[in-house]
């Protein structure tokens, strides 16, 4: 590896660090306008054109406030606690294919942070290292509400990473590999090759699942408000507030791009070889992830305000005696029809 | 070079965390340090190129294993510590002797001249999924299976012991 490549990764980083956090800042806006919207509402229309630098003002006014540690927290944890769930929330990303590669100057740069071949283990490891900051957060708040939310949402983390883990268990089966840019690679071509038409049992369940796993209604039992106030992060004010609110839209970005790269063909447009058309070819594939993946953001916010709230006994049986069963028929199924083929 | 010094610095970190999760009086801090130390173990394991066990680390270890070790401890709400009731002077004794030989045996192995200990040993697909998983289910099938019925055994073993009138 040499200098330039050593710079190409660095601004590889930046890039996609500076586009998660666009993309929470446009998530924040738009999460506001369609929820209006949906309800029949106008929304934030104020601030900028058409209410665009809402997020902006947000922002600021997370800045401005006064920044209140309760006196019994137990304030080491307390304050480790929102940094620990926003650093896997942000790092999560590195491993997604956003594009195809571009040929800049007769050196072939690959659309993607790190290409490491256990890319699928590297997002799980870190979605479920996130718990850590929900379970502190409201453990160290000393505080019942913060307490009860942080232990459920953790609870439900648990429940839903496993039935999630072998929804993808199916797809690595089909793939033969654990390399995102494998499982994009071998979406490619027409439409019915992407794994959401071979394998919809596993959408389904992984799409559920990562609605539990972000703390997204119908699932966002950590921090009903009816029941419990906030949920894990009443205790804090200010920019801690802001960053796990930052952390929760990041976490809902990776998630939207990881079920497109896994059940949708990542960056592929179908009938079309992006490879034949050079940097043309990377420019387009690359908007169409950006599309693909603001399709699955607005499910969020349609979700949101489409069905209820679970109860929490509801939630857990879904969880294990509905979608567990169901992952594992999955793989059984798959891998039968694997061996009968080959 | 850049690795050596990363294997300094991280294997610095291990020892000094491992070191405090002990020393710590406080068991939520401790669980804490221990999942840092994780974290710098799997850091270890990727200097070594072993990815898979790297990740593996996290994903057992740090991030099922200590959740629910530290979901008991807080649930427990483990306050001041409890002073023994007399000072263990044997255990003391013996824990010293133990600590001795321990640490002559590792010191006589890093004199011996293993120099380069963060260098991959051998093939560096050793820890790679396809190599652990073919080992998994040739080699080893046997003590595998067993594993996982061992794993079964308990898991019976505490639903019974948690739910008595099923």
């Amino acid at each position: 590896m040499d200098l330039i490549d050593f710079i190409i990764i660095c601004i590889k980083v930046v890039l996609v660090f500076a586009a998660t956090m666009l993309a929470v800042m446009g998530m924040i806006y738009a999460e506001r306008r369609i929820s209006a919207f949906i309800q029949n509402r106008l929304g934030p229309n104020r601030v900028g054109p058409k209410g665009l630098f809402q997020p902006l003002a947000d922002g600021l006014k997370f800045l401005m406030k006064e920044d209140i540690i309760p006196t019994a927290v137990n304030k080491p944890l307390y304050l480790l606690a929102p940094a620990m769930l926003l650093i896997p929330a942000l790092m999560t990303f590195a491993v997604i294919p956003f594009g195809s590669s571009l040929t800049l100057f007769g050196r072939q740069i690959s659309l993607q942070v790190a290409n490491i071949n256990i890319g699928v283990l590297y997002i799980l490891a870190l979605t479920s290292v996130g718990v850590y900051g929900i379970v502190l957060a409201g453990w160290s708040s000393n505080s019942k509400y913060p307490l009860l939310g942080g232990l459920r949402s953790s609870a439900q983390l648990i429940s839903y990473e496993l039935s999630m883990g072998l929804a993808i268990v199916a797809i690595v089966l089909m793939t033969g590999s654990l390399r995102l840019n494998d499982i994009v690679s071998s979406q490619q071509g027409h439409l019915f090759s992407w794994y959401v038409f071979k394998q919809p049992l596993a959408f389904l369940i992984f799409l559920i699942a990562v609605y539990a796993e972000t703390n997204r209604l119908p699932f966002d039992l950590a921090e009903a408000e009816q029941e419990l106030v906030g949920g894990y992060h009443t205790e804090y004010s200010s920019m801690k507030f802001a960053m796990f609110f930052m952390a929760e839209y990041a976490n809902m970005i990776t998630a939207a791009a990881f079920t497109v790269t896994l059940f949708f063909g990542g960056w592929d447009i179908p009938f079309v070889d992006e490879a034949a058309m050079g940097n043309w070819g990377a420019l387009l594939s690359g908007i169409a992830f950006i599309l693909k993946t603001a399709f699955f953001l607005f499910l969020y916010i349609w979700v949101r305000w489409t069905f209820p709230r679970f109860r929490y006994d509801q939630l857990m049986n879904l969880g294990w005696k509905v979608m567990l069963p169901l992952a594992l028929l999955n793989i059984f199924i798959t891998g039968g029809i694997l061996t009968i083929i080959s | 070079m850049t690795l050596s010094l990363l294997f300094y610095i991280i294997s610095t970190l291990t020892i000094g965390s491992a070191l405090l999760v002990v020393l710590n009086r406080n068991a939520v801090y401790s669980a804490v340090l221990l999942v840092f130390t994780f974290f710098n173990l799997s850091i270890l394991y990727l200097l070594l190129e072993a990815y898979f066990l790297a990740v593996l680390e996290i994903i057992i270890y740090a991030g099922a294993i200590m959740v629910l070790f530290l979901f008991v401890i807080m649930l427990f709400n483990v306050g001041k510590e409890q002073v023994l009731p007399k000072i263990m002077s044997f255990q003391r004794a013996v824990s010293l002797f133990l600590l001795v030989i321990f640490f002559t045996g590792v010191s006589l192995f890093t004199i011996q001249g293993v120099q380069d200990l963060h260098q991959p040993a051998g093939s560096a697909s050793i820890g790679n999924v396809t190599a652990i998983g073919e080992a998994l289910f040739s080699k080893y099938l046997f003590p595998f299976e067993i594993a996982s019925i061992l794993l079964l055994v308990a898991l019976i073993g505490t639903v019974y012991l948690a739910k008595r009138k099923i």
